[in-house]
């Protein structure tokens, strides 16, 4: 499909890649849904990956973290380091590769417990604090995700009882109370409300000091607004990454043009 | 349409509506009346021991002084026994099944154990009786006794000493686990398959692994069908008689011992009917089901109570 060679971010910019995917493919069983990928995410920005609604997006976000493991008759073929080095190295422990790389789904993803040990759970599985330390990590965590004030009296009701936009948010304190370097998003918002939405983009404006964030999004408007680089793919290829600047004035590719511009389904 | 017709169509959700209600006040009067009956035919029973009958100790047809409290004793520790034992089993086993095996060795080993549930009680019992008693006495007991040294370990010392005879409270536990466990093990594994994918997926993708997954994440997901579960082989092992009558040693008698024979209401009932020729004697056994009926309720509406209370705390999903 893309015969020319991708302009990768690392012609864009300066620092070295956060994550650099090689050649990565994908197979469900015998059903191949990633092509040759190459793409690299730049440290400390946003980067939004857009295209129509079954070409590949989760499934490639889903290789970073390994999660797709989980799965018997999933299997990625390719190179993904993170930082220089390969995820599936030998050396790599799996369990913290997970902490450093964090998953937002689209479904706010609550645990069954109070809002408190939601965000205590991570903190909990990968160091050993004291009660107090806990506390105050998770007090920075709901303060990180913008949910302290509203759920300081709250921290012992289920996370469950929280509103939608309130749980994408917690999820959210609890994936960065472990300390991540790399922060996924899978449609984070398409399953709230527009308010709530305003609250997680301002949101990602503040944490991309601090984390890397790769975005799933279908709203043009949102990856506009709260990227710096963008991504398109299309039928489980790369077509065009850039500059999100680039690719929404002057694309270069006729499809990604297509569906920016809204005249493809 | 005929009228009768069109009554019934006009009418349909009147209709509809008390036929429910007639179905479901039929159970309600069932119970009612069963809990009457039995009552009245305890009638003499009740009227001599009256409600220290519960915690008399003694069963003496001789001199027609009857007490329930070793049979309650003796239901109550070998439904424990078994609970110890199956739950923890039916955690890991449907563990296994849903998270960890192929699926075509959960097909089998799953159907394998529903056979289990197939199984009469009557050859629980006699198999009980004549293969699992024996190895009990000459294996299981002195092991546990010597080789770990329970006999002599203090504190649980005593649940652990006596002849091995391989009859008795742990050997009846130890069963009534093996005839409970299909039971839980099917409804913790629907629990466990029930919980959506996309939960799981975010607890390992915080770095979890499957055990911390499974025990902070998925039991605590589906807490209520996992109370449900437990209830359920509570409630079959306080009732199961026939597996139980072969293996406890029917002895009005209690001891800290589990190798010590006892009895237990399902026992009692079953071994002493045909022998009851005094009135007072049958009017104490019928009391003893009694017993048993609301010892039943008090135990399902513990675990009704203790579901709600759960679920606020938690606002588990199922
Ligand atoms: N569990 C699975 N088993 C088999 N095939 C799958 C599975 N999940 C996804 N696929 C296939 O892989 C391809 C890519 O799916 P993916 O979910 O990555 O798309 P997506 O870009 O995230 O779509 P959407 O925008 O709808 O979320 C699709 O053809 C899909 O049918
Ligand atoms: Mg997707």
């Amino acid at each position: 499909m893309s015969e020319t060679k991708l302009p990768l971010y690392g012609d864009l910019a300066d620092p070295t890649p956060k994550i650099s995917v090689r050649g990565l493919d994908f197979f469900y069983g015998n059903h191949q849904a990633l092509y040759a990928n190459d793409l690299d995410i730049a440290p400390n920005r946003v980067t939004a990956v857009i295209g129509p609604s079954g070409c590949g997006k989760s499934t490639h976000l889903r290789v970073y973290n390994r999660i797709f493991e989980l799965y018997r008759d999933q299997q990625a073929k390719g190179e993904v380091l993170l930082n220089g080095e390969s995820i599936f190295a030998p050396s790599v422990k799996l369990l913290e590769l997970r902490r450093r790389i964090g998953m937002i789904f689209q479904k706010p993803t609550p645990f069954p417990m109070s809002v408190y040990e939601n965000v205590a759970y991570g903190i909990r599985l990968h160091y050993t604090v004291a009660k107090s330390e806990l506390d105050g990590r998770v007090e920075e965590a709901l303060k990180g995700a913008a949910l302290w004030e509203e759920v300081r009296d709250l921290l012992n009701r289920p996370g469950t009882a929280l509103s939608g936009g309130q749980q994408q948010r917690l999820c959210i304190a609890r994936a960065i109370a472990v300390e991540p370097e790399v922060l996924l998003m899978d449609e984070p918002t398409s399953a709230i409300d527009p308010i709530a939405t305003a609250k997680i983009e301002e949101l990602v404006e503040g944490l991309k000091g601090r984390y890397t964030l790769v975005i799933v999004t279908h709203n043009m408007q949102q990856a506009a607004r709260i990227s710096d680089f963008t991504a398109f793919f299309f039928k489980g290829y790369i077509i065009e990454f850039g500059e999100t600047k680039q690719i929404f004035t002057n694309p270069k590719n006729k499809k990604t043009e297509e569906y920016i511009t809204g005249r493809f389904g | 349409m005929s009228r009768f017709g069109s009554y019934l169509s006009e009418h349909f959700e009147t209709i509809f509506r008390w036929f429910t209600i007639v179905c479901a006040a039929t159970v309600l009067f069932i119970m009612a009346a069963m809990f009457i009956q039995l009552a009245w035919n305890a009638r003499l029973a009740i009227g001599e021991f009256g409600i220290g009958f519960l915690w008399s100790d003694v069963w003496d047809p001789a001199l027609n002084k009857y007490g329930a409290f070793s049979s309650i004793y003796g239901t109550l520790v070998s439904t424990l026994i078994a609970l110890f034992i199956a739950v923890p089993m039916s955690v890991v086993i449907a563990l296994f099944l849903v998270e960890l095996a192929h699926p075509t060795v959960s097909k089998v080993v799953g159907g394998a154990i529903e056979l289990l549930a197939a199984i009469p009680s009557i050859i629980y019992g006699m198999w009980g009786l004549f293969v699992f008693a024996p190895f009990m006495a000459e294996k299981v007991q002195p092991f546990l006794q010597e080789t770990l040294g329970l006999e002599k370990a203090p504190l649980i010392g005593k649940f652990f000493s006596g002849a091995p005879m391989g009859i008795g409270m742990l050997t009846t536990g130890i069963i009534l686990a093996l005839m409970v466990l299909p039971f839980i093990t099917a409804v913790m594994r629907d629990v466990f398959a029930m919980v959506p994918p996309v939960v799981k997926e975010s607890a390992y993708g915080m770095g979890s692994t499957t055990w911390e997954v499974t025990h902070k994440v998925t039991l605590r997901y589906g807490i209520q069908g996992v109370i449900g579960a437990c209830f359920l082989g509570l409630g079959r092992a306080l009732g199961e008689t026939m597996a139980v009558t072969f293996v406890i040693g029917n002895a009005h008698h209690i001891s800290a011992s589990f190798f010590d024979a006892g009895n237990s209401i399902a026992s009692t009932l079953a071994n002493e009917f045909a022998e009851a020729s005094e009135p007072i004697y049958l009017h104490s056994l019928i009391y003893l089901g009694l017993v048993l009926l609301v010892m039943t309720f008090l135990i399902q509406f513990a675990a009704q109570w203790w579901v709600r209370r759960l679920k606020k705390g938690m606002g588990a999903g199922l």
